[in-house]
């Protein structure tokens, strides 16, 4: 229950910071952080595939429905949702802990998160800003955008990581 | 049907994906105008480039039919020169009439939503086909241009700004005869590139950059931004100017739509241009 709660706190929380705050940031001409994908991020392990990709989704179309851009962040939502199934089953065997683990910094440490984080970031804003385009003769053009963005949205996402998980464990 | 459902549960991951990537990707091709368009446009390419190479095959075939016509005609414009008639017509003059007509006007918009950081960008103002604005009208602001006029309703209209891949503004250095295509590269939305341009010209930065007056859409002579650098493009004989916008798309409150009242007499006059030469 508690960790039901947490989740829809911290879906509100992401999707205002995007909408209102990093939705008008923008960095070396057009590189915008995409934060909101923290929440996909953040989804514990046991969270059953079809409501993974539900709430992906969901988050996507919501973050569209501000942006005029019906389907876009979805899309690439979803596919994100897809690559984190993938790289969870690869890489975590969760007989190794003795708690439920959760894909957070504090528990699986800075090395697994690091490679976790740049993949699914890299991965979601290669297909966004991809898609936005349209045009295949435009990837090259659009993959220097890609790297920008994703460097800045990691940032975020460590930043975030780090106030946050202090906070818990102080209590 | 047992292993077929255990297939299906094991792989689930796998089926997901197509079912929400396949709903997500029907919502953005149906709502969103551009993907829409160049998807079509793609297929249309396709079958374009086909029906060009077709129509080439055919055209080398038909070449002595084609000889043979060309020939007729070139007899019978030949017996319509000048050369051909014996002169003995007097010489007449004209006056011209000087009354001024309005050829431009303009309709003052809000600006009631815009986008900028987006590889291709619009904005919307609240004027529309109630007020007079259809599409394809120049689009100015207080500092120079901003774009042209994409779709209109009744009372909106959307204006795909010169932060678009597909915008094509004449433009030409102030003073000078040479005019070029302004094209944005999608990186800085100040900085847009003016092609086309020959490299004789010995630019300074801080030049004026201005429309050409070229076309229906724009009068001559509005500002478009200065030249911030010039460079020739490797081998090529024109100059690449980059050229920083006049406009501040951040600040933009008020823009003018321009209606052009010969726009039509001039559209069908070259329209029927291209359909002659078609025949």
């Amino acid at each position: 229950m508690n960790n039901i709660i947490k989740n829809i706190i911290r879906y509100l929380v992401l999707v205002l910071i995007q909408i209102f705050l990093l939705k008008n940031m923008v960095l070396f001409g057009l590189n915008t952080p995409y934060l909101y994908i923290l929440f996909i991020l953040l989804l514990p392990f046991e969270t059953p595939n079809w409501l993974l990709f539900l709430l992906s989704f969901l988050i996507g179309l919501n973050i569209d429905l501000f942006n005029d851009t019906v389907g876009l962040h979805a899309c690439a939502c979803v596919i994100t949702a897809f690559f984190r199934v993938l790289i969870t089953s690869i890489t975590v065997q969760k007989e190794n802990y003795e708690s439920d683990p959760e894909p957070t910094l504090a528990i699986m440490g800075f090395r697994w998160f690091f490679f976790y984080a740049l993949v699914l970031i890299f991965i979601h804003h290669f297909t966004l800003l991809n898609l936005e385009v349209f045009r295949f003769s435009e990837i090259p053009a659009t993959i220097s955008r890609v790297f920008l963005s994703s460097l800045f949205t990691l940032l975020l996402v460590f930043v975030a990581e780090i106030v946050f998980f202090k906070k818990r464990q102080r209590k | 049907m047992l292993n077929l459902w255990r297939f299906i549960s094991r792989y689930n991951a796998f089926f997901f994906l197509i079912i929400y990537l396949t709903i997500a990707l029907v919502l953005l091709i149906r709502n969103n105008d551009f993907q829409r368009a160049s998807t079509f446009n793609t297929s249309n390419q396709i079958v374009g480039s086909v029906y060009q190479e077709v129509n080439s095959i055919n055209k080398y075939l038909n070449l002595a039919l084609v000889n043979d016509s060309l020939a007729n005609e070139n007899r019978r414009l030949h017996a319509m020169l000048k050369t051909s008639f014996m002169d003995d017509s007097l010489v007449t003059n004209t006056v011209t009439d000087t009354i001024h007509k309005v050829k431009y006007e303009y309709i003052l918009a809000e600006v009631v939503n815009k986008s900028i950081n987006s590889r291709n960008n619009y904005i919307t103002i609240n004027r529309g086909s109630k007020q007079g604005i259809k599409k394809g009208m120049g689009v100015i602001g207080p500092s120079g241009v901003v774009g042209i006029v994409w779709n209109v309703s009744e009372n909106f209209a959307s204006i795909q700004s010169v932060l678009h891949e597909d915008t094509r503004i004449t433009s030409s250095i102030e003073g000078t005869p040479y005019f070029g295509p302004l094209v944005w590269n999608g990186k800085d939305p100040r900085i847009v590139t003016l092609t086309d341009i020959p490299n004789q010209l010995n630019l300074k930065p801080k030049t004026r950059v201005v429309t050409s007056g070229l076309g229906v859409i724009f009068p001559k002579g509005i500002l478009i931004g200065t030249v911030l650098k010039s460079g020739v493009k490797g081998g090529g004989s024109f100059l690449d100017i980059a050229v920083k916008l006049s406009t501040d798309f951040y600040a933009l409150q008020y823009v003018y739509v321009i209606k052009n009242n010969f726009q039509t007499e001039q559209e069908t006059l070259e329209e029927a241009n291209k359909e002659s030469l078609n025949e």
